[in-house]
């Protein structure tokens, strides 16, 4: 007993010949079509090719386009052209020109002779199924569909449209279930002939004829009435993109290939000539006889089709720039935004930098350059400290930065006297963790040597600056993880916020802060901010700083160490 | 209020802005027919291009250090014809050129600049042999790669491309540079220049989309840290759309950055998704660039508002060195993908 193929060919004719010479030279007849629309020198040539093998056979040409009735019709006048000639043939396999035989002849052989009932062929119910493209999955059955999707996509469309609204259902005859599944079959001798000789096939023929896409459901709905054993996968391997398209399959693949351990493969790049050279000379069985296993590579086509349809969050690119909510992520990783700290602690970056073990930069945005951690002037990426290379394009210049950095935290100082562009970008980015300590921006102003005029007109300044980014921030858009202190509440007690904020950067770590940064000094800074009252200026965002009762004498340097779980 | 009034104008507007790209398309495809007058054939072999071939178009000037191995690379890729407009060379380029197999030469001696940077030129080449094919549109020191490059030539790509409905690819200059100063990367004809420019920028680049065209913008790199800090918006366009499926009304607006009708450049993903895209590896900074420079300042024949550009030309004279610490060697296209700078978008 032996397996005969029916191949259907469009295009690359010769690699078709090339396989069909392969299969029949071992002893498994072939019957081919060829779609009517194909010209007829080609055609010719093709048979001429193969006229010295006396178990290849030609059946009648139908015109296949896609998704309709001529694939099916040509599947079954080739069947019957097999089932006919040649007697000793058991399971019909049905593959495409554009096949190629994975393991040797021999080993699909006795593999099917261990299995002489079994069908193969994926066959699920439409409530099952998750991949129809368009969204049609029953509706296949119960609309009529006379329109090309290729060719006439809107009268398509309109015409579904319209019957959807007329509650059109047509009736499934014969007592049919319908089921989908891999156009690419193999099936015994039995099911295959009771298919074909169905005492309704011409009623059913003629239903399917205005199914859609019905060389998916033809044979997949038909086997469930005739046959005891099916196995409801396909022998061929034979994957699809997210638009519903085959694979095709090149050079490079050959160890891909290999791995799967399946019969036949499709789609083949007809000039993959180190495929078909490898696949067609092997005869001999490399290793005991294994199980296909298409599972073993599912991963990778998995891995390509998220690629495609959702990208690499964070990365701006020639390839990828999402429109403004579609990113799936603004930004590659979780980033850490500190506005007033380095104001109020002595050397709060190389304090957080050695807490959190993350890489702590001073002012990114800073209006002169960007400062880098460790003073850089070229940063990963060749990211320039230039700032306005950085202000011709700030959402770039933070992407970038977190993207080439990723797998490392980022932690930057940022305040009002910054450039501001981003603030709307990071309050809608649910990787920043924002943390600010308002009015902090008036203790340089309070230790600077200015004169008080130019004090006054830059603190009313800074003021507003960032009364305007808290808006933002406690906007009802906000992803950010944001916590805001007053100055006057933070320097109360400072341990526990920066415990909180440590413990959220790096959760794994969750010990506790033995050592903290030390406040900067604060006295008197209560009469300047009464100084600035008294000159006609409110300063409110820094909190409640009574005159005289000034908080570093009532703070010690290390605050109370404090846990939060 | 946002009645029927305002959406009337908002489709008018559009409906305007449409007219005027058309009109801007067909102007410049009217340009091209113009410029035939100023090419005069060097070697015509046009007639050995048969149906599905893939085509190179180009117009240079004394690349002739450059062209042996360009020749090379985009003949092992696929390239079938190269058809090329020579422009004004004094260092033998047009007797190497007329000397290939399988390129078709003319020759003008017409100004570059006012023939829209060449562009009239290879139009006008594009409209004669161009439609049907898939088409590259290089400069002589760009090298086009793209995912599985060295294992899948361009009908493989073009073949996939065209099964996804994809007219149109992505491949943006990406500078190479050497370790050291410029002039010490010496490279002979014919040789692979990558062996000495090592280097690149992987993580500087500034995006935008214009809207009116919906074409991205992406400036950045070497030349932009180096030379144009302090006009960043002057900084050289990185992004190229240098493979199209050709037909004889497309145009390219401005170098191959930009093309019209606008949907052609629509070759990335708004969705978040990434579609496929390669690279020019850009050999620029081979060591004749300081001489070429200098000879540039002084022809005023690259940029619409050339003295503007002085102080760039200044600084390569200047011999200056691009490499950084920051700066990433070029190894694999998996890395280079990896990097983000390339996508293979979806093709296994």
């Amino acid at each position: 007993m032996t397996v005969g193929f029916v191949m259907l060919c469009h295009t690359a004719l010769d690699r078709a010949a090339q396989v069909a010479r392969h299969w029949a030279e071992r002893d498994c007849p072939v019957v081919i079509h060829v779609d009517r629309r194909v010209a007829a020198k080609p055609y010719a040539q093709l048979v001429a090719d193969l006229a010295d093998l006396p178990n290849v056979r030609f059946s009648g040409r139908h015109a296949c386009e896609w998704g309709t009735w001529g694939i099916v019709a040509a599947s079954q006048e080739a069947a019957t052209v097999m089932l006919r000639d040649f007697a000793q043939v058991r399971h019909v396999f049905l593959a495409s020109g554009s096949c190629l035989p994975l393991r040797p002849v021999e080993e699909l052989r006795a593999y099917l002779n261990e299995r002489p009932k079994t069908d193969f062929i994926e066959s699920v119910t439409t409530e099952d199924v998750g991949w129809t493209v368009g969204g049609l999955d029953y509706e296949r059955f119960t609309l009529r569909f006379p329109f090309s999707w290729r060719k006439q996509k809107w009268w398509f469309d309109t015409y579904v449209k319209l019957q959807r609204k007329v509650g059109f259902r047509r009736k499934i005859p014969a007592e049919l279930v319908p089921h989908l599944g891999s156009q690419w079959w193999c099936l015994t001798r039995q099911t295959l002939s009771a298919i074909l000789e169905h005492p309704e096939r011409a009623t059913i023929d003629r239903y399917f004829q205005k199914v859609w896409i019905p060389d998916e459901s033809y044979f997949q709905t038909l086997v469930r009435q005739v046959s005891s054993t099916v196995e409801s996968r396909s022998l061929t391997l034979s994957k699809f993109d997210f638009q519903g398209k085959p694979h095709i399959f090149y050079d490079d693949h050959l160890q891909l290939l290999r791995r799967s351990d399946c019969f036949v493969a499709r789609k083949i790049w007809p000039d993959a000539v180190k495929l078909y050279g490898a696949f067609l000379s092997e005869d001999r069985s490399r290793q005991a006889v294994a199980e296909p296993n298409p599972g073993k590579i599912d991963r990778l086509f998995a891995k390509a089709v998220e690629r495609r349809v959702k990208g690499r969050p964070g990365l701006y690119m020639q390839s990828r720039f999402p429109n403004e909510n579609h990113e799936n992520g603004r930004t590659a990783g979780p980033y850490s935004v500190f506005c007033g700290f380095a104001e109020v602690f002595e050397t709060f970056e190389i304090w957080l930098s050695k807490a959190s073990g993350t890489r702590v930069h001073g002012h990114l945005f800073a209006p002169d350059r960007v400062h880098f951690a460790g003073g850089e002037t070229i940063y990963n990426g060749a990211l320039s400290d230039n700032a306005k290379l950085r202000d011709y394009n700030p959402k770039s210049f933070l992407t970038s930065l977190i993207w080439n950095t990723r797998g490392e935290r980022q932690c930057f100082q940022y305040g009002p006297a910054d450039t501001q562009d981003l603030n709307w970008f990071m309050a809608l980015d649910g990787n920043a963790q924002i943390s600010v300590i308002s009015g902090a921006w008036a203790v340089p102003l309070f230790h600077s040597n200015r004169n008080f005029g130019e004090i006054r007109r830059e603190a009313a300044r800074l003021q507003q600056v960032e009364q305007e980014f808290l808006n933002i921030l406690r906007g009802p858009y906000t992803k950010a993880r944001v916590r805001v202190w007053s100055l006057a509440d933070f320097v109360e007690n400072p341990m526990e916020p920066l415990q909180t904020i440590i413990d959220e950067i790096g959760p794994r770590q969750a010990r506790r802060l033995t050592e903290a940064p030390r406040l900067i000094d604060l006295t008197g800074f209560g009469q300047f901010l009464q100084n600035l009252r008294n000159q006609g200026m409110q300063p409110v965002l820094m909190g409640d700083f009574p005159v005289g009762d000034d908080p570093a004498a009532r703070s010690p340097r290390r605050g109370r160490p404090y846990l939060v779980k | 209020m946002t009645g029927p009034v305002q959406s009337l104008l908002a489709a008018m507007s559009s409906a305007g802005r449409a007219y005027a790209l058309r009109t801007r398309r067909r102007r410049n495809l009217w340009r091209a027919f113009r410029s035939r007058h100023a090419l005069r054939v060097v070697k015509d072999r046009s007639g050995t291009i048969g149906p599905g071939d893939i085509l190179c178009f180009m117009s240079v000037r004394n690349e002739a250090l450059r062209l042996p191995y360009f020749l090379d690379h985009h003949r092992k890729l696929g390239v079938d014809h190269f058809l090329i407009v020579e422009n004004d060379s004094t260092d033998g380029t047009r007797a190497l050129l007329a000397a290939e197999p399988d390129v078709s030469l003319w020759s003008t001696d017409a100004s570059y600049k006012r023939a829209r940077f060449g562009l009239d030129w290879v139009t006008w080449l594009q409209i004669c042999h161009g439609h049907g094919h898939w088409c590259l549109t290089l400069d002589a020191d760009e090298l086009l790669i793209y995912p599985y490059w060295q294992t899948r030539s361009l009908p493989a790509l073009t073949g996939w491309l065209a099964d996804q409905g994809l007219p149109a690819m992505a491949a943006m200059m990406l500078d190479l540079y050497p370790e050291g100063p410029l002039s010490q990367a010496q490279s002979a004809a014919g040789d692979n220049p990558l062996t000495v420019l090592r280097w690149f920028d992987a993580g500087n680049y500034s995006l935008r989309v214009q809207e009116r065209t919906g074409n991205l913008t992406i400036k950045g790199g070497p030349r932009a840290r180096m030379f144009f800090t302090e006009d960043p918006r002057r900084a050289p366009t990185m992004n190229k759309i240098p493979l199209v499926f050709w037909n004889r009304r497309y145009t390219y607006v401005n170098s191959t950055h930009d093309m019209l009708p606008p949907a052609l450049n629509a070759v990335y993903a708004r969705g978040g998704g990434e579609q496929i895209s390669g690279l020019l590896l850009h050999t620029k900074f081979l060591p004749e660039i300081i001489a070429k420079s200098a000879e540039e300042k002084d022809r005023k024949e690259h940029f619409t508002n050339s003295s503007l550009y002085d102080r760039y030309y200044d600084a390569v004279t200047a011999d200056p060195v691009l490499h950084t610490a920051a700066s990433e060697p070029l190894t694999s296209w998996r890395r280079l993908e990896a990097l983000g700078l390339m996508s293979r978008g979806g093709w296994i």
